[in-house]
């Protein structure tokens, strides 16, 4: 690269906004997503996976009423005998589907349509494009998920019987902010793919891959990860005490490079109110703890702090990769 | 330095585009004035879109300057784009909404006023003859069809510069003359408009100027007279068929004229330095030979196209 250019690029400060024409881009995807047949096909299977267990389970809670005072949450938690997942489990499988499915081609069908060279000839950059489309994809997540909340809720009034506590209906509304930020990960990596491959198939596959990867593979590679490094006295249990956490401790944090385990602790912590620390427990941490009781919701909010920030921070940075290697980009197709 | 009154709507010196190694477009200096039709030609790959992109500050420019309408497209982009019309080479819009639809979005994004928004769509749809289909999904469009939204975007961008990237590629014969026509009243509407083209008899018809393209510099630039004076050698051919008599002896002495050729049996080629074809007519006549045809041969832009790829293959 000669001298001239680099120097041009420094001295070349940008006039305008860089937002100018993000409210088109964002009406305009928004109302795509919600009228397309891909939103509809996403939503009924949300819908039904979602269905399962809170019906199960729906079945199972109201024999036990009463004696809980967390049973409206328990919808959202309790595994049903007859299905070996509970409504959030079935949820950090489905929404990453959903995100995937709504971002996957965002940026490359632009591209495959030659509508993205006439687009960025008006009066836009395309930091607002990008943004955009992100936006409109995470509104319509919102929508998705929003409406499944009312409609669990709503089931729950009726079969349950009794309106859910103030505490309640604020953990799950919680849960519900967790749950779109968890989606807007996996919105933010779909539309990675969607700008790196020119082909939808290829980025539809990518990010279902790591979808994959995350949800199956990642939770067995681990503890094998783990061991490797872990002598085998300490492996075999044999260990001092410290040994022993130290190799847990990295088993954690391993695992929380998965944002399905960022979530996961996260629903955990907001869900079961008597959780009182999230991944291995330490002994110190037990003391004067009264087990069972469950914690003042400020408290389960400072206790899932780090993995919601954990969710937020993997959502910007993967947007903000995306949008680097969208600055970098050739419009013409 | 924005300054709208100046005569030249385009300016670029030493623009420079390297893609690695290889110079895309090697420091060309190029002038688009006010009011014209500008065509651009050369062969696949000469540097034609990358020089409209950087116009337009869509990809990034290596070196020199350009400034259209007076700004930047580097620092100043929004401001270039609003007042420039970008037709793209095979130009694409959102099949599953309508004409009206897609027009509405770029009005948006233009924030043209609200309540102005749907009357200039639908006079732009008028001006290019999509009035009936205007609320019919473009996936029904034809490709001429598509190609005459494009126009319609930019006057209902009221444009004061249109780019057009090989507007009449994949179009029949029809929708080329459609295709023209609109340029044409384009540029009535005081529409300054750069194309980009294959197609060099019809690029004749509507360019006021034009330059040719060869391996990212600009080999030729001006009329299709001048350059055909350029390339062809200056002069003002004629075509003489006659008999009875030493055409080539009998034309020698004619005033004006430069070279006497044999095209065929009977016919010539006469290259004069200005319109000869009264003299020639009176000279065959008055020495006894019979005249059978006198024609003007009108230097066509595809002949000085070939000719100077000749020229520049035999000179490599
Ligand atoms: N993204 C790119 N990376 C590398 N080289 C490129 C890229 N885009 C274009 N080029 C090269 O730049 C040169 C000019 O290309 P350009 O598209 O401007 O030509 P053109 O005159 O528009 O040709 P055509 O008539 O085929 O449209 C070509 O040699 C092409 O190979
Ligand atoms: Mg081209």
């Amino acid at each position: 690269m000669p001298p001239s250019t680099t120097a041009r690029r420094v001295a070349a400060r940008r006039e305008g906004s860089p937002f100018t024409g993000l409210g088109p881009v964002f009406m305009k995807e928004f109302s795509d997503h919600l009228s397309s047949a891909r939103m509809m096909v996403l939503m009924l299977f949300v819908i039904a996976f979602g269905a399962l267990p809170v019906g199960l389970s729906l079945q199972e809670l109201r024999n036990v009423t009463e004696s809980d005072p967390f049973l409206f949450l328990r919808i959202f938690t309790s595994a049903p005998q007859r299905v070996p997942f509970s409504f959030t489990a079935s949820l950090t499988l489905v929404i990453p589907l959903l995100a995937i499915g709504l971002g996957f081609d965002s940026v490359n069908s632009e591209f495959n349509r030659r509508t993205l060279s006439r687009v960025l000839s008006q009066p836009i950059y395309r930091d607002a494009l990008l943004l955009g489309k992100f936006l409109g994809g995470l509104a319509t997540l919102t929508v998705a998920l929003v409406a499944l909340w009312l409609i669990v809720l709503g089931a729950g009034l009726l079969l349950l019987g009794i309106p859910p506590r103030g505490v309640e209906v604020a953990r799950g509304l919680g849960f519900l902010v967790v749950a779109i930020a968890f989606g807007g990960v996996w919105l933010a990596i779909a539309m990675l793919f969607s700008v790196v491959f020119r082909s939808t198939a290829t980025s539809a596959l990518c990010a279902l891959g790591v979808w994959l990867f995350f949800a199956i593979l990642w939770p067995l590679v681990v503890p094998v990860l783990v061991l490797a490094v872990t002598p085998t006295n300490v492996a075999m249990g044999m260990g001092r005490l410290d040994e022993t956490l130290a190799m847990i401790q990295m088993q954690s944090t391993l695992e929380r490079f998965s944002p399905n385990t960022l979530f996961g602790e996260a629903v955990i912590g907001l869900l079961n109110p008597e959780t009182r620390t999230l991944g291995p427990i330490i002994p110190s941490q037990m003391r004067g703890a009264i087990m069972g009781a469950p914690l003042p919701l400020d408290q389960s909010l400072l206790l899932i702090w780090p993995q919601v920030t954990g969710l937020i921070a993997a959502m910007i940075v993967v947007f903000a990769i995306a949008y680097v290697v969208f600055q970098r980009e050739e419009v013409r197709a | 330095m924005a300054n709208s009154e100046a005569s030249n709507v385009v300016e670029a010196r030493g623009l420079l585009k390297l893609y690695g190694t290889q110079r895309a477009v090697d420091a060309i200096d190029l002038d688009i004035r006010r009011g014209e039709i500008f065509g651009l030609l050369g062969p696949n790959g000469a540097g034609k879109t990358t020089t409209i992109l950087m116009m337009l500050g869509l990809t990034e420019i290596s070196g020199g300057t350009v400034s259209v309408l007076g700004f930047d497209p580097v620092r100043q982009p929004l401001e270039v784009k609003r007042r420039v019309g970008y037709l793209p080479d095979a130009v694409g819009f959102y099949d599953h909404l309508t004409a009206r639809e897609n027009l509405r979005y770029t009005a948006r994004l233009l924030d043209l006023p609200r309540r102005q928004t749907e009357a200039r769509i639908e006079e732009a749809l008028k001006s290019v003859n999509l009035a009936d289909v205007i609320d019919k999904r473009v996936s029904t469009y034809s490709r001429g069809m598509r190609q005459r939204l494009g126009i319609a975007e930019i006057v209902m961008k009221k444009a004061e510069v249109a780019i057009l990237d090989e507007p009449t590629s994949g179009l029949d014969p029809h929708a080329t003359f459609e295709l023209l026509e609109m340029i044409r009243r384009l540029k009535e509407a005081g529409v300054a408009v750069l194309l980009s083209s294959h197609l060099l008899d019809r690029v004749q018809s509507v360019c006021d100027r034009v330059a040719l393209f060869n391996r990212g510099r600009i080999a030729l630039i001006g009329t299709v007279v001048e350059l055909a004076n350029q390339v062809l050698g200056a002069g003002h051919p004629i075509l003489v068929e006659a008999s009875g008599i030493d055409v080539p002896a009998a034309l020698g002495s004619v005033a004006g004229v430069q070279k006497v050729t044999q095209e065929r049996a009977a016919t010539w080629r006469v290259v004069a330095d200005r319109d000869v074809r009264a003299a020639v007519a009176q000279r065959i006549v008055t020495s006894g030979g019979s005249l059978l045809r006198l024609d003007d041969l009108q230097p066509s832009l595809e002949e000085v196209y070939t000719a100077y790829f000749e020229q520049a293959r035999n000179a490599a």
